[in-house]
This record gives structure tokens, C-alpha cells and sequence, in this order.
């Protein structure tokens, strides 16, 4: 298929449409309503489901309902919907069904802004909603990945049974790019209920199926705890991704940085390379499962001196990276949030601080504005 | 003379065999029972998928013979919306208690009415929480007592009792709506049919329904059974009365 230009909330949802989803569930909140707006046209050309919602508690349990089908569903959202829909989140993953979630983040706390953010980080990869389980966050850094990663992360919720997140920021979903789709028939992808064991098709000629996440007898429910944990140990061993920008021996600075953040640091690093400074890039993809071993492999490296945590947030990733970095080299952090993205001379200036000092830098190792 | 024995009543083919947890004098086991036979009679229940709700029936899929989905609290219309939207050739029912209908999930259930969901509620009013302990719920008569309203609901506080079949027959959409009780044979056989015509309604794609059934708790409202029968009767139905508000043929035959 050709390249077409298109914003990053409508490819994201052509994407889904492409990866075999059948269902679609919203309520519209900035910066992601475009989603809705191109689904309710398109859905029902491939004979697909739209619906929107009265509310993102509702859209979250009919994500739930809908996936007990067997079928590919998904919703996309933004932060404070986001944090409505946690409730049917824990659910699903209680109940061990595959779902996709797109959280498009803008600033929070509470209702926050509309402009770009990377403030759930947290709430995405350390649970969100109440019990012990987690999701499979994927971070895409431009449109073409968030296309990638859409047809993936339906793969992923049908071979670990949970729910995937994929998170951009409001930056992804609102900027144009060039996209190709993968080629085919759009309905090549859908999957069939009746191959899947664990879906509600009806009671014939087999013992009933009960989607569930109540366990009254402590032991079962601590039997399904632990079942959880075993997926989420073999997605630290299976589904682990990321990619290097410029990263050699040379290099005497680590930026750690996902999502749009990763693309401004990239643009200080071929800036700075034209200066004759060295400086790479780790771009985690996956923030459940967090590479840990990949950036304590770069991180060990003879030259590097500091590792430079980069994100649209008040220091949340660079927790992961401390505790994968395990104090064998120190770890800054450099932030703007609020909706504020940095530029590449504020990211530029700040490196360059840390290559070459000139007087004690504070001792908080947290900069921001 | 000639002896032949027929078989006048069974285990409908739609229930587990399997002892229940409801107290005793509870009607929980008298609705499922009435929902299984609605669901043979119409040779629906291999394509059946109910919804259980939190509170007493939150085990309901352990007694029903048909695939089951356990809901959030308040949450089951919305998970049936999303089910039957995906597979409309399905047979979708919610099963949902005062507390979960008309209280926390007040909004699930007056949108998915309102957007004429074509699937079956089976609310279950017994004016009380019942699994929690005996709480306030949003059906508690004015004066009627709990645990977290000891001297009797004060309704300048707390204010009325929200009739459910009411409010949603407000609503312009087309739906079936009837409040039916079974604290007596007459009441048992006039709620199957009401749960039936709800069910044949669905299969026909013709409308959402809810039947409202007036039922007892007598371990939180510290009555007898038989106490709970008389004062279901004479309490209860004076404030909720017993009557088809909303049918589709009614409707359609004006």
C-alpha cells in the first residue's frame, strides 16, 4: 500500500480496523477524539461495532463485555478517562481477557490540560486499578510505530490473555506523518470465538463458560494471583523491546526516553554529534516489561559517565531506570510536564551540563523547570 | 385402567443441580428458576450468556446451566451492551439487585434502556442491601428500618424510594416494563410470564426489557418468611405497585 499522510489518532484507528478489531467503545475526551470521529464512518463500512459510550466507566465494561465475546475489541482514551475506565482494566485482567487500550496522555493531575504529557507513566506500568496484575504497555515515537505497535499489541492480548495499553502522547495523536498499512484484506486479522475455549458462545454441547474475577476461597484467588504473575514473568522474558539511537563506545551520556520525548533527544544528539560530542539514545518500546537488563548492559559501558533520564513528566520512568541501572553509574533526570514538551536546547543544555561540569551540580539529581 | 406416568414437574435443563446459598424464605431461587424455564421454553439456553451482578446473586452463575459473565458493581448493562453489540444473534441477560441497579449503576442501566439495548434485566427489589448486612438502598421504603438508617429511612435526608419501572418507562425509547412479585402462586405464574414475554421480545429483536420482581429478605428485614410475604404485599406493592407500564404491542396496537 501506498504512503498516505494522515493525523496520528485516525491511523492509529484505520490500524485497529486493520489488526482484525470488531468492536470499538469511546467517549469522546481531547486530545484523542479524532479516533471516535473516523471510527463511527469506518467501523460500520467493514461491518464492524462502533459505540460511544455514556461514560468511560461504561465504554471500560463494555470493553469487558465485548471481549468475553472472543472477539478483537478495543477503546481508545485520554488520561483522566483513562483513570475511569481502571476499574474495568483490573477486571479484565482478573478474568484474563484480551483487550487494547490507547491512552493518547495529556497533563494531569485531575483534569489537568489538553497539551501533551507522559504523566501516566506510572499508572500505566504499576497497575492503575486495585488487585495484583499489570499490563503490557507498548510506547510508540512516531505515527508509523503507533501503526506497527496497534497490529501488535492485538497479537499481545490474544497470547498473554490481559489487557494491552499502547501510550502516546497528545503530541502522536495530533501530528501528521506518513504511514503504510500493512497489506490485505482488512478482515484477514479477525479471529473466529469459536476457536477460542475461554469466549462465550453459548452452552452447546459443552459444560458452561463464566468469565469471572471473584475467587471467594482466598486460596483460588491467591491460585489466580499467582497465574497472573506467571504471565507477566514470561512477558519479562519474551516481550522485551527497544531500539538504540547512536549508542557506541564513544558515547559519554546515556539519554533514557520514550515516546515523542525520544524523537526531541534524537534531534540533540545529531546536533551534538555535529559538535563533537558523543551522546546515545535507549528508547524503551515496552514499558511493561521494562528492558532492565538492556540499559544496565549500555549503562556499564566504559565511557558513559551519567545516565540522563529525558520525560514529559515529574520523574517517573527514571524510577525503572534506577532500578535497572543499579547504582553502577548516577542517574539525572531532566523533565518538563504540564503539557510543556522541551526543546532540544533545554535537553541540549542540560547534557552538556552533565559532560562538562562547571561548578557542583545539586545534589537532587531531578531537574526540571 | 391403564396407568401411565407423565412427568408434571423437573430441574429445567437451564439450572445446575446444585444446593443454592440464598437464605432461607429468600425468592432468589423462586426468579432463577422462573428465568431457566423462560429460557427452555424458548430452546434458547445454548446461546444464552447471563450477566451476574455483585451483591446476593453474585454467584448466580454457579446455579444457571448457560455461559455467564461476572460484572463489576452497577456494571452489568454495560458489559451486556458490549456483548450483544459484538454478537446480536446471542441471548443476553442481567441479573441485578436493588444496590446494583438502582444505585451505583444507575447510570449503566438507564443509558443502555435508553439506547434500547436488546437484552433482558431481571431486576431483583427487596428494598434493601442485602449481602452486605442489611444497608439502606436507593428502594428502602420511608420509615423502613436498617442497619445505616436504625430509626427508619428519614426521606428529608435521604429522599424517596426510586421506582425503577417508572423511570424507565419514562423514557421515549420502545422497551418492555412490567413490576411483577412472587410472594404467592397467583404472583409466581403472572412474573413467568412477564420473564418470558421479556425473553421472547429479545429473541425477536424487537425491544430492551426489564421485569422489576418485588422479592423478600427476611433475615435483614428481621421478619419471618411468612412476614415477609404479608409485608412485601402490603408495604411494598402500595409503593411499588404491580403493573405493566411499557409493551411493545400495547404500543404498536394504538
Amino acid at each position: 500500500m501506498a504512503r498516505i499522510l494522515m493525523k496520528g489518532n485516525e491511523a492509529i484507528a484505520e490500524a485497529a480496523i486493520r489488526a482484525g478489531a470488531e468492536g470499538y467503545f469511546c467517549y469522546p475526551i481531547t486530545p484523542q477524539s479524532e479516533v471516535a470521529e473516523y471510527l463511527t464512518k469506518r467501523m460500520p463500512e467493514v461491518g464492524g461495532v462502533f459505540l460511544q459510550g455514556e461514560s468511560e466507566v461504561a465504554v471500560g465494561n463494555m470493553l469487558f463485555g465485548a471481549a468475553s465475546t472472543g472477539k478483537r475489541v478495543f477503546t481508545t482514551s485520554s488520561s483522566p478517562g483513562i483513570s475511569l475506565m481502571q476499574e474495568a482494566i483490573s477486571y479484565m485482567a482478573g478474568a484474563h481477557l484480551p483487550a487494547v487500550l490507547v491512552n493518547i496522555m495529556r497533563g494531569g493531575p485531575g483534569l489537568g490540560g489538553i497539551l501533551p504529557a507522559q504523566s501516566d507513566y506510572f499508572q500505566a506500568v504499576k497497575g492503575g486499578g486495585h488487585g495484583d496484575y499489570r499490563l503490557l504497555v507498548l510506547a510508540p515515537s512516531t505515527v508509523q510505530e503507533a501503526v506497527d505497535l496497534m497490529g501488535l499489541a492485538f497479537d499481545l492480548a490474544d497470547k498473554y490473555l490481559n489487557p494491552v495499553m499502547m501510550i502516546g502522547d497528545g503530541m502522536i495523536g495530533q501530528m501528521m506523518e506518513a504511514v503504510e498499512f500493512p497489506e490485505g484484506d482488512v478482515k484477514q486479522n479477525r479471529v473466529n470465538p469459536e476457536d477460542r475455549a475461554w469466549a462465550a458462545t453459548g452452552a452447546k454441547g459443552r459444560k458452561p463458560v463464566i468469565i469471572k474475577s471473584l475467587f471467594l476461597d482466598p486460596h483460588q484467588l491467591e491460585d489466580n494471583s499467582w497465574l497472573l504473575d506467571k504471565k507477566y514473568e514470561q512477558m519479562k522474558k519474551e516481550e522485551v523491546r527497544f531500539e538504540h539511537y547512536k549508542v557506541s563506545p564513544k558515547n559519554k551520556l546515556l539519554i533514557v526516553s520514550y515516546g515523542t520525548m525520544a524523537r526531541i533527544c534524537q534531534t540533540v544528539i545529531d546536533d551534538l554529534e555535529s559538535e563533537g560530542v558523543s551522546v546515545g539514545l535507549f528508547r524503551p518500546i515496552t514499558l511493561f516489561p521494562f528492558p532492565e537488563k538492556e540499559v544496565l548492559r549500555e549503562a556499564k559501558k566504559k565511557n558513559i559517565k551519567t545516565v540522563l533520564t529525558v520525560e514529559m513528566s515529574t520523574a517517573q520512568m527514571v524510577e525503572d531506570v534506577q532500578r535497572a541501572v543499579l547504582g553502577v553509574k548516577p542517574i539525572e533526570f531532566f523533565g518538563r510536564t504540564g503539557g510543556i514538551v522541551p526543546t532540544p536546547e533545554e535537553v541540549r543544555d542540560e547534557v552538556l551540563k552533565l559532560i562538562r561540569p562547571k561548578k557542583k551540580r545539586s545534589t537532587s539529581g531531578r531537574k526540571g523547570k | 385402567m391403564t396407568i401411565s406416568s407423565t412427568t408434571l414437574f423437573s430441574r429445567p435443563e437451564s439450572m445446575q443441580e446444585t444446593v443454592t446459598h440464598y437464605c432461607p424464605g429468600c425468592t432468589h431461587g423462586i426468579i432463577h428458576r422462573l428465568v431457566a424455564e423462560a429460557l427452555d421454553e424458548l430452546g434458547v439456553r445454548d446461546r444464552t450468556v447471563g450477566v451476574a451482578p455483585v451483591g446476593c446473586s453474585v454467584l448466580a452463575y454457579n446455579y444457571f446451566n448457560c455461559d455467564f459473565m461476572e460484572a463489576p458493581h452497577g456494571r452489568a448493562p454495560a458489559l451486556a451492551t458490549g456483548f450483544k453489540r459484538l454478537r446480536p444473534d446471542m441471548m443476553v441477560f442481567t441479573y441485578q439487585g436493588d444496590g446494583d441497579l438502582a444505585s451505583i449503576g444507575m447510570g449503566e442501566i438507564v443509558h443502555a434502556a435508553n439506547r434500547g439495548e436488546k437484552f433482558t434485566t431481571i431486576f431483583v427489589n427487596n428494598a434493601i442491601y442485602g449481602m452486605t448486612g442489611g444497608q439502606m438502598a436507593p428502594t428502602t421504603l420511608p420509615m423502613q428500618v436498617s442497619t445505616t438508617c436504625p430509626m427508619g429511612r428519614d426521606v428529608a435526608l435521604t429522599g424517596h424510594p426510586i421506582r425503577m419501572a417508572e423511570l424507565l418507562s419514562s423514557l421515549v425509547t420502545p422497551s418492555y416494563i412490567e413490576r411483577v412479585a412472587v410472594h404467592t402462586p397467583r404472583h409466581i405464574i403472572n412474573a413467568k410470564r412477564a420473564i418470558r414475554k421479556a425473553f421472547q421480545y429479545q429473541a425477536e429483536g424487537r425491544c430492551y426489557g426489564m421485569v422489576e420482581v418485588l422479592s423478600t429478605c427476611p433475615t435483614n428485614w428481621g421478619k419471618t418468611p411468612e412476614e415477609s410475604n404479608k409485608w412485601l404485599d402490603e408495604q411494598m406493592t402500595a409503593y411499588y405497585p404491580i403493573k405493566c407500564f411499557k409493551d411493545p404491542a400495547r404500543e404498536e396496537s394504538k
